[in-house]
């Protein structure tokens, strides 16, 4: 990606737009930002869904451009491309780090899709107490792309950032 | 017909199918066994409406009328719907529900995953995203059909009762869009043979490790879902889902 001082700016000023279900994230550590590109025509952004059902995209979407007007970028263009599709491998490590302190367990490396079916991701991390020997307790919580676990050694339930 | 206009009508199909799944699915939102169930059960139907959303807004594009996933969802009737008979059937009980998800989440996984080949960019880009998606509802579904298939009596009675409701609209998934041979020899979508083997051996498999009775693939099947003829539960969920927009045509809020 070309880096200009515009676009520096630009990312800059998306560190600071958070994921409106996960405040603790910005969209540039949930790499839902997959693009900025300045143009004599204005600034063209590329943004991604996360899940394709996911509400909260329209909001993002909206937020990315005011913050970008706001940041004194005159012609905001914000994109959604589908393709690549998002994986939770493009979520930063300093976002993965903040998402442990906030309390939720942040995704394990590399997506291997054939786990969705054999079996859970292993090694998941309670939030609370940091201990590896966890259960899951349901694939789905409290938004498409988390799922709910519980410590054996704590007994806290969490939720875990799921692989996709 | 060109393979634009073909490409249409598997489309629709496809969109119409997921938002009526989708739409279906969220009548269990509130009313799930268990808390945690009716969190997985909206949530899966939230990525099916998502995938509809995505699917429909190609569609419209494909038609060139101007139409948007909207105008598709909520100005068109029962007879120009598209979406398989399966989708639109009701949800009966828990045991029923997820047997029909199964059926649906099988096809769609091998549907997803074919189509991710796909040199239509936007259909495998559409595809490659829902695949990922289409792999946990396909492991929620299979899993509730193993645990009420080898479960207590009860459950044994349940899932094979809704199992026995639902299997006649089996064969609908199927049913070939209109032109679909069209994008076939093109190579733009699956064959449907291949395509429904391995969606039977997903089945067969699953259903034996249950312990149910393998249900008989070469059955006669109800169809005509690509003709527009539907079941009549489409037009109910339709005039629910439909009803504010045409009371108030072009609201915003």
């Amino acid at each position: 990606m070309v880096k200009s001082p515009a676009t520096e700016k630009a990312w800059e000023v998306l560190e600071e737009v958070k994921d409106p279900e996960i405040p603790v994230l910005s969209v540039v550590d949930m790499g839902i930002v997959r693009s900025i590109e300045a143009t004599p025509e204005g600034l063209q952004v590329v943004i991604t869904p996360t899940y394709s059902g996911c509400p909260a995209m329209e909001v993002i979407e909206n937020e990315v451009r005011q913050a970008l007007v706001d940041g004194g970028f005159g012609n905001v263009e914000v994109r959604s491309a589908l393709h690549p599709a998002w994986t939770t491998d493009w979520m930063t490590e300093s976002g993965k780090q903040k998402l442990l302190e906030y309390g939720i367990s942040p995704p394990q490396h590399s997506t291997v899709d054939k786990s969705v079916l054999t079996g859970e991701a292993k090694h998941v991390v309670c939030p609370n107490c940091r201990s590896t020997n966890t259960r899951m307790q349901s694939q789905f919580g409290s938004t498409p792309c988390k799922a709910l676990y519980v410590c054996n050694d704590c007994l806290e339930p969490f939720d875990y950032f799921k692989c996709i | 017909m060109t393979s634009k206009e073909a490409l249409y009508h598997y489309v629709l199909k496809m969109g119409d199918s997921s938002l009526i799944m989708g739409h279906r699915l969220s009548e269990w939102t509130a009313h799930g066994p268990v808390l945690e169930h009716d969190i997985a059960l909206t949530n899966i139907a939230l990525d099916y409406i998502g995938q509809a959303r995505m699917l429909l807004t190609y569609a419209g594009e494909l038609e060139g009328k101007g139409r948007s996933e909207d105008d598709l969802a909520y100005w068109r009737d029962a007879a120009q719907y598209r979406n398989s008979l399966l989708c639109e059937l009701p949800n009966g009980d828990f045991g029923q529900t997820v047997v029909k998800m199964f059926l649906f989440d099988a096809f769609q996984v091998e549907l997803h995953e074919a189509l991710s080949q796909s040199p239509d960019e936007q259909l495998k880009a559409i595809a490659i995203k829902s695949l990922k998606e289409s792999k946990y509802h396909l492991r929620y579904s299979r899993d509730w059909v193993l645990r009420l298939g080898d479960g207590t009596e009860e459950s044994k009675i349940r899932i094979a009762n809704g199992l026995e409701a639902v299997w006649m609209y089996f064969g609908d998934l199927f049913a070939p869009s209109e032109g679909e041979s069209v994008l076939v020899s093109d190579g733009i979508v699956p064959e449907t043979a291949s395509l429904r083997k391995r969606v039977e051996e997903t089945l067969r498999k699953t259903f034996e490790e249950a312990t149910m009775a393998v249900p008989d693939f070469d059955a006669v099947m109800q169809e005509g879902s690509q003709r527009g003829i539907h079941t009549e539960y489409l037009s109910y969920i339709l005039s629910e889902m439909q009803s504010v927009t045409r009371m108030h045509p072009g609201a915003t809020w």
